[in-house]
């Protein structure tokens, strides 16, 4: 009874449990070299660094809104569908979709597909993810989300979206941030504190972020298209000059620089160590007319056409794109980039005719010189456009004023209606509707000309109830015209984006939207 | 000697919660609305709304004012609007880095400029003394953003001996760490060194005037002696406060030298928050600044006393 205390049985229970021990070690062994087999491989992948111009803000879909923190995201958090090269949706977590009315947007997603902390992506999480952006204090995607009245869940794979009215451009949304899903198990656990710590679906998974410092990235080896990523590790590092950003670069410390100004554009192109991509951007630059926004009372400018039609006339745009941006930018007098599939190559581009412009200002019968204030963000880059236009609209009677300031002094001035003309871009949505709805259509939350055109809006509203593309340009050419009549924005230029590389950087595929899709992307051998 | 250091020690704090009354208002001064930015392009009313709701942006400003110092006082300086992290967080980040800059250049200022104020008193009106002259003319008006730019051009670009930019922590590998700090520090240490030049010239040139000094050479001792135990220390206690002074214009001037260095410290980060009206995080980072300053100007007394015997029994 008392076989406990046996020695024969203590040495057999001992050396019993000194072979489990082996067993489970050499089980613990196996599973930690099966487990980091996928991290040697990631290992002997280069690591890529990445400079921006400016600090990412919260990394969070629903909340963040810079520019640098969306190339950040994309290649760590997935949306259910993305742009190819020529701008078509194509999709991403999602595997395919149907438009079951106007109304009903049916999508299916991809199978086996987890999110970083392993939970599926399925038709619940895409629930989650976009009643989150709608109704998270703060969101930035309420706007993109508005359309939405219902998401349902058909069965695991498939959701259903149902709209409050006929709306394409809702599927051009879910190809930007407000079609990026987080883990709702992560997202509820963390509360606020989810962009310390995002949790998403995508080929790379955080890691951490020393602000103003550095953002870093690393590669998922059981990604689901994780044979195209070929870097172990992403560091997206804000330098804020353009000039030590271009010399980190020439350097080597960094191997892509996102943002090289016109200026550098020849020093990249002349250095045998780097190369340049430059290609057309999805927004435009122009100058927002004061025609009554909020409690304002406009001038001439603002309330007669044949004002504006003068100061556009007086306008050489590609003279000023030569002489500021080196010719880096495209001239444009309308609100899409020429190599968007919503640009119209009939319309006129309008010539500088300094007889007509005179002629017009007469006619409108204000006294010449006739004074402008222009509002104009205090970069070199803009104060230069705006010297230029200065100098070319005083020889058709115009006499500028430059009333200069920064950036977020800029937009308060904009929005209580302070200005007369205001020179201001607009980075430009994958769809036309995007670039024109929230800034011209009545009551519009960026409308800062306080445009009101019931045509303007009817033929808006039309345009996107219909998916078939020739009859939405039908409408949008109408609106083109209706804009160029009005010009309640004159636009200038279409921005070009700019991204410098090592040389050694191979197979980035440009992409209208300025984004860094990593997919095929490698360091030559 | 307690005492003075007592009543300094006391003046402390009403002057750190008068420079957070002063931050709190001037930045209010600001144009520009925090939830515009916050907001994005896309501007929904209802957005603004929420986003003034949860910053307490539609409450009175001394509410808001309030609100701030209780947590500041329970150690929570808030929250980035921004970027979402912690400013306790973000400082206690920061603070180091820009420490660690300030600290190197405070001592490259040293190195340099106290041995070419020696050097300009001892051999006055010679080559030497008009060639001190001019370094320290060169170093005050050469602006510190373009003296870092063609360090960057020359060191990094051309002889590829340092990184243009970027950060390393000490703790992390304290050679990378050198070798990212040495050229910013050079760059924000330069101007300083020049200002020490002047002064130790300065006060060595009146030292050396002194009967003591006279006495000290009569007594047969060396000159080197003469210059660097007797007119030296006498000659410091000055340009220990100018020390001191000049430390406060290092943390100012580290906002330029690490934008041009993408030095992740309190510079960036100040200049990150005015721009994008991240309050709290301004608020957080000028009250640490001055907490700093005022903290090293004790620091300074406390060392006047300890070279000037003469101030031990006041």
């Amino acid at each position: 009874m008392t076989t406990a205390a046996s020695p024969f049985h203590s040495s057999t229970k001992a050396a019993a449990m000194t072979v489990r021990a082996s067993i489970t070690a050499t089980t613990l062994a196996l599973a930690a070299l099966i487990a980091a087999a996928p991290a040697t491989v990631a290992q002997e992948l280069p690591p890529l660094r990445v400079a921006f111009p400016e600090d990412a803000d919260a990394m969070d879909p629903t909340i963040g809104r810079a520019y640098v923190q969306r190339v950040a995201m994309l290649n760590m958090c997935d949306s259910l569908f993305t742009y190819n090269a020529r701008m078509e949706i194509v999709p991403r977590l999602a595997l395919s979709y149907e438009w079951a009315d106007p109304q009903t947007l049916v999508v299916k997603l991809r199978p086996n597909v987890s999110f970083h902390d392993g939970t599926p992506v399925d038709a619940a999480s895409v629930k989650y993810s976009i009643e989150r952006h709608a109704t998270y204090p703060g969101s930035a995607r309420r706007g993109d989300v508005s359309s939405v009245a219902a998401v349902e869940v058909v069965d695991p794979l498939t959701v259903r979206f149902r709209l409050k009215t006929p709306d394409v451009v809702f599927l051009s949304q879910l190809g930007v941030r407000a079609g990026v899903l987080v883990s709702p198990k992560a997202a509820e656990a963390a509360g606020k504190d989810f962009p310390l710590n995002p949790v998403c679906a995508g080929p790379y998974r955080w890691v951490e972020r020393v602000a103003q410092d550095r953002i870093v990235i690393e590669r998922v080896a059981n990604y689901w298209d994780a044979a195209n990523y070929h870097f172990s590790r992403i560091t997206f590092r804000p330098i804020a000059d353009s000039t030590v950003r271009l010399a980190n670069l020439r350097a080597g410390s960094v191997d892509v620089n996102m943002n090289v100004p016109p200026v550098d554009a020849d020093n990249v192109r002349k250095d045998a160590r780097l190369k340049l991509h430059t290609f057309d951007g999805l927004g435009y630059s122009g100058i927002t007319v004061n025609m009554g926004r909020g409690t304002s009372t406009p001038g001439p400018f603002g309330t007669d056409p044949r004002v504006r039609q003068a100061f556009d006339l007086a306008i050489d745009r590609e003279a000023l794109v030569n002489v500021v941006f080196a010719g880096v930018h495209a001239p444009n007098a309308y609100p899409v980039p020429p190599t968007s599939p919503f640009f119209d190559a009939t319309l006129p581009q309008p010539k500088r005719d300094v007889a007509r412009a005179r002629a017009l200002l007469a006619a409108a019968g204000v006294r010449t010189p006739f004074t402008l204030q222009l509002t104009v963000i205090n970069s070199a880059e803009q104060i230069q456009v705006a010297e230029v236009l200065q100098s070319m609209a005083a020889e058709a009677g115009f006499d500028i004023k430059l009333n200069t300031m920064e950036f977020v002094s800029s937009l308060d001035a904009a929005d209580k209606g302070n200005f007369t003309g205001y020179m201001v871009g607009w980075t430009g949505r994958p769809d036309v509707d995007g670039n024109l709805r929230d800034l011209l259509y009545t009551g519009g939350g960026t409308n800062y000309v306080g445009y009101k055109n019931v045509a303007f809006d009817a033929l808006l509203d039309q345009a996107r109830s219909t998916g078939d593309m020739a009859a939405r340009m039908v409408g949008y050419r109408k609106i083109y015209s209706l804009l160029r009549e009005d010009l309640p924005i004159i636009y200038l230029y279409s921005p070009r984006w700019s991204f410098g590389m090592a040389a050694k950087v191979e197979g980035f595929e440009p992409v209208a939207d300025g984004m860094l899709r990593l997919n095929g992307v490698k360091f030559a051998r | 000697m307690r005492g003075h250091l007592g009543g300094r020690i006391a003046q402390v704090f009403p002057t750190l919660l008068l420079v957070s009354i002063m931050v709190f208002c001037l930045q209010q001064l600001m144009p520009g609305d925090p939830a515009l930015v916050l907001a994005g392009e896309e501007r929904d009313p209802e957005v603004l709304e929420q986003i003034r709701r949860e910053l307490k942006l539609d409450q009175p400003l001394v509410m808001q004012y309030l609100y701030w110092i209780t947590n500041v006082l329970q150690g929570d300086l808030g929250f980035s609007w921004r970027i979402r992290q912690p400013v306790t967080e973000l400082v206690a980040t920061k603070l180091p880095v820009t420490l660690q800059l300030a600290g190197m250049a405070f001592v490259i200022a040293v190195c340099i400029g106290v041995p070419m104020g020696v050097l300009s008193a001892v051999k006055k009106n010679t080559f030497w003394d008009y060639l001190a002259n001019g370094i320290g003319l060169a170093g005050l008006s050469t602006p510190n953003f373009w003296l870092g730019i063609m360090l960057i051009l020359l060191v990094s670009v051309h002889l590829g001996w340092l990184p243009p930019s970027g950060y390393v922590p000490l703790s992390e590998d304290w050679r990378q760490s050198l070798a990212t700090t040495i050229m910013p520090a050079f760059v924000l240490g330069n101007a300083i060194s020049a200002v020490l030049m002047r002064h130790t010239r300065s006060a060595m040139l009146t030292a050396l005037q002194q009967d003591y000094v006279r006495t000290a050479r009569a007594k047969g001792l060396p000159e080197w002696l003469v210059v660097t135990k007797h007119a030296l220390r006498n000659a410091l206690v000055p340009v220990v406060t100018l020390g001191a002074l000049e430390l406060g214009t290092l943390l100012s001037g580290a906002v330029l030298t690490e934008q041009v260095f993408s030095i992740p410290g309190f510079g960036k980060m100040i200049v990150d928050a005015v721009f994008n009206r991240d309050y709290p995080v301004v608020q957080g980072v000028v009250l640490v600044t001055a907490t700093v300053y005022v903290l090293l100007n004790l620091l300074a007394d406390v060392l006047y006393v300890m070279i000037n015997p003469r101030l031990r029994g006041a």
